[in-house]
């Protein structure tokens, strides 16, 4: 079988579905980030794909890099929280804060 | 000055205090003289309403300015068709006046505010709120469409969010603050769902452009019934924010805030946009729905007049009447007077402003005491602030050569016409008591304050005279309040170019079968008077002409009688304090509720069988001594029942709702585990389930 | 099978192997190190689409810097010498559940719609025209993205050095 969209698609379920995973399940709140960027690599996975067999052209690759961008500026806040949550509680292990249920 | 050169300045007057809030906001605490730069901001701004409402009154007298753009353009949506959003600006006579009258209150407030405010913590904080205030409400007049009325409604409602809970340190003011949001939230939905109404059915907020479809016959879902709904639920913005009842709760308590506010706020512009909403759909509204606004105004003022003559507060008296005074105008929309409502929304916002900066210039002077059984005898050492406080009173209370005489008579005039030409004679009834009772509490008000002799020796030694920066705003709002600004005539609106040249009743959209038959829809032959095109028939024309001197008589008449009653009542206790002055003091002290009760009725009242309870006593007195306890004792049961209503039905459905969240939460507080992971497997969850309600299966 | 076919496969390999170390490794420092594979495995497939430039901009972003930055946190917030590098999992059983239902969801969807599948014509160099559309059609977008890079950056910064108080 040729590869084609679908197989794209495919990879694309398959990370995202592990990114949620990770943020779902891991303990420590670097590698619930890890989670995050798997997912927004899935999404950008699609663009791209959309981007060679749709008609959405040259857009969709821009949208990606728009994406990348905003994975750099939200990486880089995430972890200065992560910082911050280290310094507060001493550890960043998020199942053992649970400052949202007070 | 041509079209665009009026536009864009208006657009400028619009932005301007929004730039003022921003600076303000961001180098308040680097330069604490910044506040100086927001009064400069709003006195420019003032200057340009000045310019464009003399350009559009004078070049554009019969012509709207439009301006408009697609803010979001949807393009070809299926099912739906074309959809774009615009938003723009219309001014039309309406909006120049508007326009002029909240920039210039505005302006008097800030420069007032440099005095009033002075040594608060969060001086520079203040001004940019009334920065943002000012925008918001700039941007509800110029608005030429539902969706930016809706925006800045919201904004109107947060800034003043912020502003009465100004002093958020103090309890009361916080509840307060969170008090008139809330309630204002309750009116904003109705306005929501109206809105969507109108938008579903004509793709557009524009309000030009959905008269027209109307008017082409176009009703939305193809039923009157639907624009009758569609106008109550709009008006329901309006109930909220102009506090009518059964919205009325907040703007007494909304009292809590620094008096400048109460003054901007309550009395000049943010009550005053409900009643300027109402005028902007006013041709969309069918017969039942004006006369359910009819109805909702009139019993708003009766019901705030009544509790106006029990309050203690100085400001708690003005908040009434205020609430009193905006169901006029509510009524008068409802009844079609529609130019003697924007007049009376004009001079209102006047005079009740100057009562408002007179009350804080004594509050001010007494050092924050409110209570006006403290005060008295304040007329020799505030003289200004006395004779100013007085010409707005005889212009609330309809007194002629003031403007309030000129936009009440008419007003009056129009609801008799209204019960002459409908048969609903119970609303002129309504409105004339009210013109009985305002001339009342307001002189009761007056008296206490600023005549007799001093009650509390020590505050009254320690008043004086407020500052220029305060008393400047008063003495120039008192004299707006005089006739000569509207009318050469002091006895006739109509002689005069305010409620005849500029503010015209429009036409109407609203198909005949659903409409009063004395509006017209085509500008008819007999009604096209020398000023262009009257949206009344003759009909109504001759009503109005036939009410025209009952009305006036008869509020002169009402209004004299109110302030004779007031003197009679509180001034002879000056010519006599002796032993019933005692007793009365004493009851003062003891019963806040009996207060009030003119002496005549408390003298009788304490002579009485002390064995009879309240009820037996009074109902003694009733057949005893005849009408004039009769009426006392009626409005004090007025007063009770609507007391009664306003603690435990209207608060109660607050209390309850609050209730209700409250319970349901304790209850789903046991899902809540606080680890963020189990909200986002739920939230897995939750999407399956839904996929599976809502999706292809 | 063409080459083109086994190279795909052999990203895609690549990417969701390691991917499923990055989310089931116990040791923290190898799962950041298992998502440098991912992020060249979706490097290698954004080349197959013909995104060359997105590509290079993957490796350059991803790897020299979220992953540096990733790599970062993980020293900075574990007391190596106190060996706690490890992490362990929770609720698995639920997220699993869970996520198999959605997969097979998305799955369902993705394979029951049809896509419009035709390759769209990509000039050999994507860089280009990149270039061009970022800076007209896309260019308040550009300045805005740039803007809140800025803002990104100086509240990393504050938030991070927040310690005095």
């Amino acid at each position: 079988m040729e590869v084609g969209l679908n197989h794209f698609l495919t990879v694309s379920v398959a990370l995202f579905a592990l990114g949620l995973y990770g943020v779902v399940t891991r303990k420590n709140a670097v590698m619930v980030l890890m989670g995050v960027e798997l997912i927004l690599n899935s999404a950008n996975i699609n663009f791209v794909a959309f981007s060679r067999f749709g008609n959405l052209g040259i857009n969709g690759q821009i949208y990606a890099l728009f994406v990348i961008i905003l994975a750099a500026a939200e990486a880089a806040i995430a972890l200065a929280i992560v910082l911050n949550i280290y310094k507060t509680f001493a550890n960043v292990n998020i199942d053992e804060i649970k400052n949202l249920k007070e | 000055m041509s079209e665009t050169a009026n536009i864009n300045i208006s657009i400028a007057i619009l932005l301007l205090p929004l730039l003022g809030f921003i600076i303000v906001l961001f180098f308040g605490k680097r330069f604490p003289k910044i506040y100086l730069a927001e009064v400069g901001i709003i006195s420019f701004a003032f200057i340009l309403s000045l310019v464009v409402g003399y350009s559009k009154l004078t070049s554009f007298l019969h012509q709207d300015l439009l301006f408009s753009f697609t803010w979001i353009n949807f393009g070809n949506v299926p099912k739906i068709g074309e959809l774009t959003v615009d938003l723009g600006i219309k001014i039309d006579n309406l909006t120049v006046i508007m326009l002029f009258v909240v920039n210039l209150i505005s302006m008097l407030v800030h420069i007032y505010s440099i005095a009033y405010m002075e040594g608060d913590k969060r001086y520079s904080r203040y001004f940019s709120y009334l920065g943002i205030f000012t925008f918001s409400m700039l941007g509800i007049v110029l608005t030429d469409n539902l969706l930016m009325m809706y925006i800045f409604w919201e904004l109107v409602g947060l800034s003043s969010y912020l502003l009465i809970g100004f002093w958020y340190e103090k309890q009361s003011a916080s509840d307060a603050g969170k008090k008139a949001f809330l309630t204002n939230r309750i009116g904003d939905i109705g306005m929501f769902i109206g809105i969507l109404i109108l938008f579903t059915n004509y793709k557009s907020f524009s309000f030009d452009f959905i008269y027209s479809q109307i008017a082409n016959g176009i009703l939305p879902y193809g039923s009157e019934v639907w624009l009758t709904a569609a106008g109550i639920l709009v008006f329901m913005g309006a109930v909220g924010k102009s506090a009518q009842f059964p919205l009325h709760v907040w703007l007494p308590d909304a009292m809590e805030g620094p008096t400048p506010v109460s003054a901007l706020i309550h009395a000049a512009t943010m009550v005053a946009a409900g009643v300027y909403l109402v005028a902007r759909i006013f041709v969309m509204l069918t017969a039942d729905a004006m006369l359910v606004i009819a109805i909702v105004g009139a019993v708003t003022s009766l019901f705030a007049a009544t509790i106006a003559l029990t309050q203690n507060d100085i400001k708690k008296v003005l908040a009434y009447s205020t609430v009193s005074q905006l169901g006029y105008m509510i009524m008068a929309l409802g009844v079609g007077a529609y130019t003697y409502a924007f007049f009376h929304l004009v001079t209102h916002a006047f005079f009740k402003a100057c009562l408002f900066l007179g009350s804080g210039s004594v509050i001010h002077s007494m050092h924050h005491e409110q209570d006006i059984r403290e005060m008295g005898g304040l007329k020799k050492k505030m003289p200004i602030t006395y004779y100013t406080f007085l010409i707005s009173t005889l212009a609330i209370s309809g007194i002629p050569l003031t403007s309030g005489f000129l936009s009440k008579d008419g007003l009056l005039a129009g609801t008799l016409a209204f019960g002459e030409l409908t048969g609903h004679w119970l609303i002129p009834i309504m409105g004339f008591l009210v013109a009985f009772l305002t001339a009342f509490y307001m002189f009761r008000l007056v008296i206490l304050t600023f005549h007799g002799e001093p009650r509390n020796q020590h505050k009254f030694d320690h008043a004086h005279e407020s500052p220029f920066v305060m008393v400047m705003p008063l003495v120039v709002l008192s004299v707006l309040s005089t006739f000569i600004w509207y009318t050469p005539n002091p006895i006739g609106a109509t002689d005069g170019w305010f409620a005849t040249e500029w503010v015209q009743t429009p036409q109407t959209v609203v198909p005949e079968t659903s409409r009063f038959d004395f509006m017209v829809r085509e500008p008819h032959e007999a009604s096209v008077g020398e000023h262009g095109l009257i949206a009344h028939s003759e009909k109504y024309e001759h009503a109005m002409h036939w009410a025209h001197y009952p009305a006036m008589i008869l509020s002169i008449l009402l209004g004299g009688l109110g302030i004779l009653l007031a003197f009679t009542m509180y001034q002879w206790k000056k010519i006599s304090p002796d032993n019933i002055a005692d007793k009365v003091k004493s009851l003062y002290k003891g019963s806040l509720n009996k207060w009030y009760v003119d002496e005549i009725y408390d003298a009788s009242f304490i002579s009485g069988t002390l064995g009879l309870g309240n009820i037996l006593s009074w109902f003694d007195k009733w057949i005893v001594d005849g009408i004039v306890n009769g009426s006392a004792t009626l409005t004090r049961v007025f007063s009770k029942i609507s007391g009664w209503f306003d603690t435990y039905i209207v608060d109660g459905f607050v209390n309850a709702t609050a209730f209700i969240s409250g319970f349901i939460g304790l209850n789903f507080k046991r899902m809540q585990t606080g680890k963020v992971q189990t909200y986002i497997v739920l939230v897995v969850f939750s999407i399956i389930v839904l996929f599976f309600i809502i999706g292809p299966f | 099978m063409e080459l083109y076919d086994i190279i795909f496969y052999l990203f895609a390999a690549i990417t969701i192997g390691s991917a499923i170390v990055v989310v089931n490794s116990k040791n923290i420092v190898h799962a950041a190190f298992s998502l440098l594979l991912t992020f060249f495995g979706v490097s290698g497939i954004y080349v197959l689409l013909g995104a060359d430039f997105i590509a290079v901009v993957q490796i350059m972003v991803y790897v020299g810097g979220i992953l540096i930055l990733l790599l970062f946190g993980v020293m900075l917030t574990n007391r190596i010498t106190n060996v706690d590098i490890r992490s362990g999992s929770i609720q698995v059983i639920p997220a699993i559940i869970g996520l198999a239902i959605f997969t097979a969801i998305l799955f369902w969807t993705m394979t029951s719609t049809n896509w419009k599948s035709e390759k769209f014509e990509l000039p050999t160099t994507t860089a280009f025209q990149i270039g061009d559309i970022l800076l007209s059609e896309y260019v308040l977008i550009f300045e805005l993205l740039g803007i809140l890079l800025l803002i990104a950056l100086i509240g990393a910064a504050s938030i991070a050095r927040r310690d005095k108080e």
